[in-house]
């Protein structure tokens, strides 16, 4: 039996209280989601219980219990709190999957501070975005990642404290701290922060069409919309061992790779190494991983890798599978089915919604290749693209919207309230964040166009706007468009997502050159790794066209739509306002 | 000849993808994918420069993490489809 049981009789009369019924949460207690997925499940009788199974390069392995959660994240709150960090200052992690990052998380949230996970692949312009946008503090990075820190600090008035937590520390600059939380003395005992529903919690960035990525602000109340999809929708359960391979600098790897699972007590792995199709598959046979959460581009990518080498490891812990970043190609969800004996079952949310809101559901008829339906106590709707109507005419293509309210929505921008305003359809002009996200007559527009069907279940069409995404990640064309400008050989450049068969999109850009300069194989190379460098390898082109000249309206504003449509065969639409040759 | 190839595509890897105070050694054996010294996304580039530099053309379906987590497997793919 699962345990959302029927999806119909759970919608009928949903109330989000039930999240806490599910996580036997009583009124009176911190609503803190550092101590809820560590204090609170050692006061329920689980501190032995194995929280972290964690695996790194090289088959390095460790254990964590739930009562090391607990001591070692108090010692990372305890840490912060001795180096002055207030509450609700912000504190980045910028490391890759390492257990480090996973409980310092917990202890930044535990001492009241807003945890900044940031993804560890990006480059130091990325970077300095991101932190110099939130006014960082702190910033928790390893031996591995300092350099890029310390070639933009100089550049980051707010950043007061550059903190080590692995490596070697005989490198270290002078002003920069190493701190090993396992080294240290137990902290035992910590006084949580008293953290309530509306206290900032976790901020994630995420890219758009134009300007810089926008922060997404979350808040502690969030854990009700994690927990309780974690629970119906992942299905997990006491005994199961489940896997996200999500990094937790993108919000799948801290809704449903942090939260969700150790708010419920479940036990996870984290396997933190690079991709190869037999190493995930060894992953999953040695720790008997039964529920697995996985992205669309792994899993076409070990379809590449064929049925064959499926039959070589044993799989037949897994129970129950899931997908999220991008759409899920049916094909993949029959494949699944067949060789694994289990379908992957979609679901759609983004950066800032927090938690699933379509999604397929255990004991629900799958459609392969549909988003699914709305989570209960998620109103959805498709507004008419012109007139941001709802629509009612089941096939009709329009923008994927949901009604404000739901626990995990994210609370703002930060500092960018007008494009927080921007993302309701009916606000008023002068609509503050706070009522705008509790609003129930406004429709929250997610920037993705779906249909649905006369059954309910949705389809998802594509974006709404430039944003490419690429391996589930979302890449915004301005951020790789500034960064090639500033290439000594490039002039002009306009990035778009172009088809592929891996990662649904990759980026490809269309550029023209400074005199002096021309086209080569090493120029090539030079800017793809000019822009992985400066920016992330999800953001390098994967191909260069170059150009005499870029399409550009008449106001010298270039036309990536006209560059997009002629990629990808579509129509180009409306040219009246494109620059005369 | 072949040695070259393997110097060429070492050199390559070393320069773009190691910094110079990283505590790694590469060799032509040492895992490059596995090891996450390449994250699979930027083995892109390195399929770019072995195809621009060896003058060959490597299918998707053969450029596998697998086949590029060393210097040696890497050259003996682009052999492989140079013949």
């Amino acid at each position: 039996m699962s345990n959302i049981g029927s999806y119909e009789k759970r919608r009928e009369n949903f109330n989000w209280d039930i999240a806490r019924e599910v996580l036997g949460w009583k009124e009176g207690e911190i609503l803190n989601i550092g101590a809820m997925c560590s204090d609170r499940i050692c006061a329920q009788g689980k501190g032995d219980k194995k929280a972290l199974i964690w695996q790194g390069f090289g088959g390095k392995q460790k254990t964590y219990t739930f009562n090391d959660l607990r001591v070692l994240s108090n010692g990372y709150a305890k840490f912060l709190q001795d180096l002055g960090v207030k509450p609700g200052e912000k504190v980045c992690l910028f490391m890759d999957k390492i257990p480090e990052l996973y409980i310092s998380f917990l202890g930044i949230l535990k001492m009241g501070a807003v945890a900044q996970p940031l993804f560890s692949a990006f480059g130091d312009e990325s970077l300095e975005v991101r932190l110099f946008s939130a006014d960082t503090k702190v910033i928790f990075t390893t031996r591995k990642h300092v350099k890029k820190v310390r070639k933009i600090q100089d550049r980051l008035p707010a950043l007061e404290k550059i903190v080590v937590v692995e490596g070697n520390p005989d490198k270290l600059k002078e002003g920069e701290i190493f701190f090993q939380v396992e080294e240290a003395p137990a902290v035992e005992e910590f006084d949580v922060f008293e953290s309530g529903p509306e206290t900032p919690s976790v901020l994630h960035y995420t890219s758009g069409t134009t300007g810089q990525p926008k922060g997404a602000q979350h808040a502690h109340a969030s854990v009700w919309g994690q927990a309780l999809t974690t629970s119906w929708v992942l299905d997990l359960k006491d005994d199961d061992i489940y896997w996200c391979t999500a990094d937790p600098g993108w919000v799948t790897g801290t809704s449903y790779g942090i939260i969700g699972p150790w708010s419920l007590g479940a036990t996870q792995c984290v396997l933190d190494s690079g991709f190869t199709s037999s190493a995930w598959y060894n992953f999953i046979q040695d720790n008997k991983i039964t529920v697995w959460y996985s992205a669309p581009t792994a899993i076409r990518s070990l379809m590449r890798d064929g049925e064959e080498l499926v039959k070589q490891f044993d799989l037949s812990s897994l129970r129950h599978l899931a997908s999220v970043g991008e759409p899920l190609n049916a094909e993949a969800v029959i494949w699944s089915e067949k060789v694994y004996g289990l379908p992957f079952l979609d679901t759609f949310w983004q950066t800032e919604t927090g938690s699933m809101m379509i999604t397929n559901f255990p004991g629900l008829k799958i459609k392969p290749g549909s988003m699914g339906k709305p989570f209960p106590g998620i109103v959805a709707g498709i507004l008419d693209l012109k007139t941001h109507e709802p629509v009612t005419e089941p096939g009709t293509v329009g923008l994927i919207a949901f009604r404000p309210g739901w626990p995990s929505m994210f609370r703002e921008y930060v500092k960018q309230p007008d494009v927080y305003r921007s993302k309701f359809v009916g606000a008023a002009d002068d609509a503050q964040p706070s009522e705008l996200r509790t609003d129930e007559s406004l429709w929250y527009v997610s920037g993705d166009r779906a249909s649905f069907d006369k059954d309910g279940y949705y389809w998802f069409v594509g974006r709404d706007d430039d944003v490419i995404n690429t391996g589930g990640h979302l890449v915004g064309p301005f951020e790789i468009e500034s960064a090639l400008v500033e290439h000594e050989a490039i002039a002009e450049a306009a990035a778009i997502g172009k088809p592929d068969k891996v990662n649904m999109e990759v980026v490809k850009v269309f550029i023209t050159l400074n005199p002096g300069y021309e086209p080569s194989d090493d120029l090539e190379l030079n800017i793809m790794n000019f822009i992985r460098k400066r920016l992330s390898p999800l953001a390098m082109p994967q191909e260069i066209e170059y150009s005499e000249k870029l399409p550009k309206t008449r106001s010298g504003k270039i036309l990536r739509r006209y560059l997009k449509a002629l990629e990808w065969g579509e129509e180009v639409g409306d040219l009246s306002t494109l620059e005369d040759d | 000849m072949a040695d070259e190839m393997k110097d060429m595509v070492l050199e390559y890897v070393i320069d773009e993808y190691v910094d110079e105070d990283d505590d790694i050694e590469v060799d032509f054996d040492t895992p490059l994918i596995s090891s996450g010294i390449v994250d699979s996304f930027s083995m892109v580039s390195l399929k770019v420069f072995l195809e621009k530099k060896c003058h060959v053309s490597l299918p998707d379906k053969e450029a596998t993490p697998e086949a590029f987590d060393t210097v040696n497997k890497i050259c003996e793919l682009v052999r492989r489809f140079q013949d």
